[in-house]
């Protein structure tokens, strides 16, 4: 009988708690009682391994989807999935989504007035390779207003979201920009307790994969939970 | 230790922009199986409609295998079965998929769990996901399923869905996000 190696709890104050009420949508929807534990089970230590064919080769660049080049800023983002211990994590895919130029997302909801970009979409994908690095092309995204509270506004980001290799690993983060002067007054990023934890939501800029007459690059390293080093016992 | 996990954020109002392009109402198309049909809504605090959350399922075979190297099963070798499926609200915060009822997925104890699908609920105004298990109605595993059994007896129903009617395969199941009948949500 072989014991199931689980995955390790998240350290306290890394992630967000559900209740953040300065994020007011939160007040609503977090739920009240406590969360139950659980043993790990097969239920968790699986999760769904997608065939890499579903991601077309293109679609790493958000650049190059429609017939003329986005307005903005052309930027590379790129870096390396591993997991707590340091391991590349393999064959993830990896799902973004953001606003274009102007701070405006092709959503019926987003009424801010500010340009659709008929050149973006704002929609990209990429698989992590073996070494766990993964790479994609957009225009820097824009900040825009929302209205969690008066004056209030998104510091740029771009979402990403990500399976690992199981149930346990999924995550669905935001990357944002060095130096984003917004960032100190948005309850989102504030929603992370421990300032460590938070700043590594934010990007750094990378010489190494700004190319020369074409982009800025940005690193965006990601890491997912890592194994328990002992097995489970029930 | 490499360092603790990346901090989640909100997927927000947008995300269907990144994540539309996986949803599926059917996610067992051509797989073997009793086939069930859920249906349900998503509620807020004040028991209104969430018109902007997804729910991932991730789900095993009709034999409960998962489609993963580490399940390894001594009955049979691997499912072609992914057994993932992505299925947004609509604007009055309902939901509705078709899927095939797993088996029960046997620990390596060699003790069965009752057939559940293990469900992520992802929304603007959640910093991260929701994690739960929708049982099925009329099954005797239910007596002894490992998570049920840890769950207080009085909230052991968020976790059941219901059968619509007496015979039918369409299946209801709520998440109610807080209130009386408050969904049990795990922490794995």
């Amino acid at each position: 009988m072989k014991p199931l190696l689980g995955y390790r709890k998240l350290a306290p104050g890394t992630q967000p708690n559900h209740l953040y009420p300065p994020y007011v949508s939160s007040i609503k929807r977090a739920p009240k009682q406590p969360q139950i534990t659980i043993p790990v089970t097969l239920s968790e230590i699986t999760g769904p391994a997608f065939p890499k064919e579903i991601v077309s080769p293109k679609a790493f660049d958000l650049t190059r989807q429609h017939k003329g080049e986005p307005l903005g800023e052309r930027i590379a983002v790129s870096g390396r999935v591993v997991d707590e211990d340091g391991r590349p994590v393999r064959n993830a895919l990896i799902e973004i989504w953001q606003a274009n130029a102007a701070g405006r997302y092709l959503h019926t909801n987003d009424q801010h007035n500010a340009p659709l970009d008929p050149n973006f979409t704002g929609e990209g994908r990429a698989f992590t390779d073996e070494d766990g690095r993964y790479r994609f092309v957009t225009v820097r995204p824009g900040a825009y207003p929302w209205k969690n509270h008066y004056n209030a506004w998104r510091p740029q980001h771009i979402h990403f979201s990500l399976f690992g290799p199981a149930f346990a690993t999924r995550l669905v983060t935001q990357m944002y920009f060095p130096g984003d002067p917004l960032l100190e007054f948005d309850p989102i990023f504030h929603s992370v307790p421990d300032e460590a934890a938070r700043r590594r939501l934010i990007s750094s800029f990378d010489w190494l994969s700004t190319e020369p007459d074409l982009s800025l690059g940005f690193r965006f390293d990601i890491v997912l939970r890592g194994r328990d080093a002992t097995p489970m016992e029930r | 230790m490499h360092g603790h996990s990346t901090p989640s954020q909100t997927v927000g109002p947008f995300f269907s922009i990144g994540l539309n392009w996986m949803n599926r109402a059917d996610i067992a198309e051509g797989i073997a199986g009793e086939r069930v049909a859920v249906r349900g809504r998503v509620l807020d605090g004040d028991g209104q409609p969430v018109p902007d959350a997804v729910l991932e399922i991730w789900q095993a075979d009709a034999d409960g295998r998962y489609h993963h190297p580490e399940h390894a099963d001594p009955r049979n070798n691997a499912t072609p079965f992914v057994g993932f499926g992505r299925i947004p609200t609509d604007e009055r915060g309902q939901f509705s998929f078709t899927t095939i009822k797993p088996g029960p997925v046997y620990h390596t104890d060699g003790k069965p769990q009752a057939p559940h699908l293990q469900i992520s609920v992802f929304m603007r105004g959640l910093l991260r996901q929701l994690v739960t298990r929708m049982y099925f109605p009329d099954e005797p595993l239910n007596a002894s399923d490992l998570a049920l059994q840890i769950v207080p007896e009085s909230r052991r129903e968020t976790l059941i869905a219901r059968r619509i009617e007496p015979a039918g395969n369409t299946l209801e199941w709520n998440v109610l996000l807080q209130g009386a009948n408050e969904t049990v949500f795990f922490d794995c």
